[in-house]
């Protein structure tokens, strides 16, 4: 919880609960997968952003669609932090905890601050689910909640008292306990209704009587916290001071899908996208489907490679080309991003990754398919690859892929992430201004036409079908150089090898110097990339506050990497590498730059907690400034 | 179709040779199937810049070099999907598929299963020698249970796909049928699928001289093909043999062999490639020599709404219905607030 900067009861009311103004809070919503708990959290989330805090945002539910009721297997949290300054985690521990039934408070107090508010439906808490939970007595009764503020509140019964007049039968009624939850929170973080309220007007304006029982609801689990004398404070957020706008929150997924429309208009090319449904990579494709009235032209392919196929055909045929996918599918795929490569068609894969190997952690997070992007196919098969680094960079992101791919004429991979994909922050909506210039030149001219001549960027001519007089025919075989016939001679190949390599390595002209953040030199580097940029800058920023001599880079391009970086990982003594991964970005540095590392791993499916960073600065530094 | 580039001009075979040299074998029906196709083309006056050929791998998807227009020699199995690729990303093109048995129906049989399905407009031919050629002879989805090969010396343990029929099954649009050599009714076919709205499947019985010599000498053989083949006809009975003197007639749930003198014409089965339901075809497609007559020529060919038109339909409506998309609409749908 941020810190405490006034403390009032507000003047003109009969002594109720303190406000206590908070410059930033975390809060988890728990319970069964069946709950309601991520529509409750985006609910929490939207209402916080249009309010004006800074928000992040952490969705960590399990890959059953409908694990057992009550289990611990069948838990689903949704974890958002807002603030009134600026912020780039979901927040490591919480201030606050909803916990449907047993099975969620389980699961997830452990997360919960000591101190910390802790709402607890107790109509859930029978013999049943605590068995179901693994509790061998009731922890209502124990004591063992008394480290927290514990409210046990008969949430179902009482949601069931408050929609009665709609009619609804048990079942549909006990399903609006979530708008319940989240009514008592917006009380609790004087949270304004409006919001909510008008999304479940637009959500079923088709079943007024569930449009109904759920503002009930709501408008009962506020109404609870206003009247009910067990509250003995209540908390303000403030709104941040983000740079001034126009906003809107956004999920990763969902900006990069809009930024993948982005591009394709600016380069008044029609969008193609293959792809084949995969957590948690789907809602890009969901997302893209609802964009009818632009020209994207969405493919659900029979399977991956079929869906990275397809890519390069609407490419050969001048689409802007894109394919989306997780770790087991981009490994499908590669055969064909193979033959991307040696065709030299440019089309943007997008990587969502997750916990591996093989299935792996569907729904969980890790960074560990940067290898695979960079060095996964066979031969040698070279790619620009960046990441982005947190739910809006994902619509910059999916901008600078494409625009790249179209520049240089290649596959570009784009690494997102479980925690970024589905992680959602407020996303300022740009300028026409400030987007990049997408120019697409198709060959015309059949009298100098070769299909592998090469411009001042390595890039070939992209001839597309239908074009008079350009007929050319490319594939998987090594080609000829400027002809693109086909070609066995030893030396050609050597030749299209360097000119590949080349062509990727030019992408460095595009690529911005690196930034360091903190003192350009000294004893301790943070380097890190991709989602984990807001866990490492938080801890960076905090152990600077601290008087510790940190400072921190964060990569977007991992291939080819920013023309200063050696010479910034040479001015410090330690580098510290923090990736959800066992040394990937670790062992390319020390392999590219001669240097030693000093890895932060963790592989459990989670994201960084700052608390994990700050230790092993601490470690490093010889303990606390 | 597209248009021909010039109506004016005509052309001819060789407008559709490149100068790459073709390295098949001397005496495989690839030669002849490229040829033929070459024909066709130019007597349609087919438009060279307007069309793609797509293969993936093995000896047949060596085509597109051989072929004048725009190509990708692809990956195993994969032409498929690189074709629906380029077709909807250009419906105007005219795409063609050269595929083989072991690269359309072994490893690309996903492909070439759910292309066929969702009707993309390609024109899929499938070279069926029965063998793996390129890689020097192992057995393939389509060899006959038993043979022998470098991988299979005890005889192969597997009973083979028919491809007609596999198409059959996801409910292609357009079926048929050719021998390599025969040389008139290729064309005829390869005519029919040009025409053709939707996914037009193909199967050629292409002989590999090296490997599998002979696979089909019952089908090429002069003196006795006309025994082992029928030659199907839109709403004509099915008659075959030497003097026409044999038919198929339908006998409960199965097809019988008779012969002519002993049986009234109005029993023998009747061809009906546009018959909506598959079955007939599909029956069809299950006469394998020595037991019948294997037919040649078109099993189906109906007509349905194909991918792209689909695909592009969506969009169009979405468009008349709500006017073109506009990007600072899009970044302002939803809940959007100011920050001064």
């Amino acid at each position: 919880m941020g810190t405490t900067t006034s403390t009032k009861v507000p003047a003109g009311q009969k002594p109720g609960p303190q406000v206590r103004e908070l410059s930033q809070a975390a809060v988890r919503l728990a319970g069964d997968s069946g709950d309601g708990m991520q529509l409750a959290g985006s609910q929490f989330t939207a209402t916080s952003a249009i309010f004006g805090n800074d928000v992040a945002t952490f969705p960590d539910y399990p890959a059953e669609i409908r694990a057992p009721i009550g289990t611990l297997a069948g838990v689903s949290g949704f974890q958002i932090n807002f603030a009134s300054r600026e912020i780039h985690t979901p927040g490591d521990r919480v201030d606050a905890l909803v916990a449907m039934n047993p099975a969620a408070l389980k699961a997830n107090v452990g997360d919960l601050l000591e101190g910390g508010v802790l709402v607890l439906n107790s109509d859930e808490f029978t013999a049943g689910n605590l068995e179901k939970a693994k509790y061998d007595q009731n922890p209502l009764e124990t004591g063992e909640l008394s480290r927290y503020h514990a409210f046990k509140i008969p949430i179902t019964q009482q949601t069931l008292e408050a929609v009665k007049a709609t009619g609804l039968g048990p079942k549909d009624a006990a399903r609006c306990r979530n708008f319940y939850a989240l009514g008592v929170l917006y009380w609790l973080f004087d949270r304004p209704l409006e919001s909510t309220t008008r999304w479940i007007n637009g959500k079923f304006s088709k079943v007024p009587a569930v449009a109904q029982a759920n503002r009930l609801a709501l408008e009962a689990g506020y109404a609870f916290g206003d009247t009910t004398e067990m509250f003995t404070v209540r908390f303000r957020v403030k709104p941040a001071q983000l740079r001034p706008g126009t906003y809107r929150s956004l999920t990763g997924n969902q900006a990069a899908a809009l930024g993948l429309v982005t591009a394709a208009e600016i380069a008044k090319r029609p969008l193609f996208y293959g792809s084949y449904p995969i957590t948690p990579a789907s809602e890009i494709l969901h997302e893209l489907s609802e964009c009818k009235t632009f020209d994207v032209r969405v493919f659900q392919a029979e399977d991956e490679i079929a869906a990275m196929c397809a890519v390069i055909g609407a490419a050969y045929a001048g689409n802007v080309a894109v394919t989306g996918t997780s770790g087991p599918g981009m490994a499908l795929k590669q055969e064909a991003i193979g033959l991307a490569v040696m065709t030299e068609l440019p089309c943007v894969i997008i990587n969502v990754q997750r916990g591996g190997p093989s299935t792996g952690l569907p729904t969980k997070t890790e960074q560990s398919d940067l290898w695979q992007a960079i060095l996964g196919r066979n031969g040698e098969c070279p790619l620009p690859v960046l990441a982005s680094r947190s739910p809006s960079d994902c619509f910059w992101t999916a901008l600078e892929a494409t625009r790249i791919a179209l520049k240089y004429m290649t596959p570009v991979v784009m690494l997102s992430d479980g925690y970024v994909g589905q992680g959602s922050e407020p996303w300022r909506i740009p300028d026409p201004a400030e987007l990049p210039e997408i120019k697409v030149q198709f060959a015309s001219d059949p009298k100098t036409f070769e299909p592998y001549t090469r411009d001042a960027n390595g890039a070939r001519p992209w001839a597309i079908p239908g074009t008079p007089g350009l007929r050319h025919r490319i594939g998987g075989l090594e080609k000829a150089d400027i002809t693109g016939d086909v070609c066995y001679v030893p030396e050609n190949h050597q030749r299209m090898i360097d000119l590949r390599a080349q062509k990727v390595a030019n992408v460095i002209h595009d690529v911005p110097d690196q930034d360091v953040f903190g003192d350009d030199g000294g004893p301790l580097l943070l380097v890190s990339w991709g989602g984990t940029f807001g866990a490492v800058r938080t801890a960076a920023e905090r152990a600077r506050e601290a008087g510790q001599t940190v400072s921190h880079i964060h990569l977007r391009w991992l291939n080819p990497m920013p023309r200063n970086l050696g010479d910034i990982l040479k001015r410090f003594d330690q580098l510290l590498v923090c990736e959800l991964n066992m040394g990937q970005l670790q062992l390319l540095l020390r392999g590219r730059y001669l240097v030693d590392t000093c890895g932060l791993h963790k592989m459990q499916g989670r994201p960084f907690m700052v608390s994990e960073i700050r230790d092993k600065i601490d470690e490093l530094l010889g303990g606390a400034a | 179709m597209s248009a021909p580039l010039d109506p004016t001009l005509v052309a001819t075979p060789k407008d559709f040779k490149t100068d790459q040299q073709v390295k098949w074998c001397p005496g495989c029906g690839d030669h002849s199937i490229l040829v033929q196709l070459q024909k066709v083309l130019a007597a349609r006056n087919i438009n060279r810049d307007a069309t793609v050929f797509v293969s993936g791998i093995g000896c047949s998807s060596r085509f597109p070099y051989y072929m004048e227009t725009y190509g990708i020699h692809s990956i195993h199995g994969r032409a498929p999907a690189i074709a629906t690729g380029v077709k909807c990303a250009n419906p105007e093109l005219d795409v063609w598929v050269v595929t083989g048995d072991g690269d359309g129906l072994s490893i690309g049989g996903n492909h070439f299963l759910h292309t066929i399905r969702r009707n993309v407009g390609l024109k899929i031919i499938l070279f069926n020698n029965r063998i793996y050629g390129l890689t020097k002879g192992q057995y393939s989805p389509t060899s006959e249970a038993g043979i022998r090969t470098k991988s299979s010396p005890a005889g192969s343990i597997d009973y083979p796909v028919h491809p007609v029929a596999v198409a059959l099954g996801a409910e292609v649009t357009f079926a048929a049928r050719a021998v390599d050599t025969d040389v008139q009714q290729l064309q005829i076919v390869l005519q029919r699928a040009m025409d053709h709205q939707g996914t037009a499947f193909v199967e050629v019985y292409q002989n590999c001289q090296v490997y599998n010599a002979d696979a089909f000498e019952w089908a090429t053989d002069r003196n006795t093909r006309l025994d082992h083949l029928v030659y199907l006809e839109h709403g004509k009975p099915l008659i075959f043999g030497k003097n026409r003197e044999k038919g198929i007639r339908v006998n409960g749930d199965n097809l019988e062999v008779v012969e002519l003198a002993k049986v009234s014409p109005d029993d023998l089965l009747i061809h009906d490639e546009r018959t909506p339901n598959p079955a007939h075809a599909f029956r069809l497609a299950q006469m394998h020599y020595p037991e019948f007559p294997e037919p040649m020529g078109v099993f189906r060919a109906v007509q349905k709404p194909t991918y792209e038109e689909l695909m592009l339909g969506q969009l169009a409506a979405a468009r008349e219905q709500k006017g073109p998309g506009k990007l600072d609409k899009l970044f302002t749908a939803g809940d959007t607030w100011k920050v001064a």
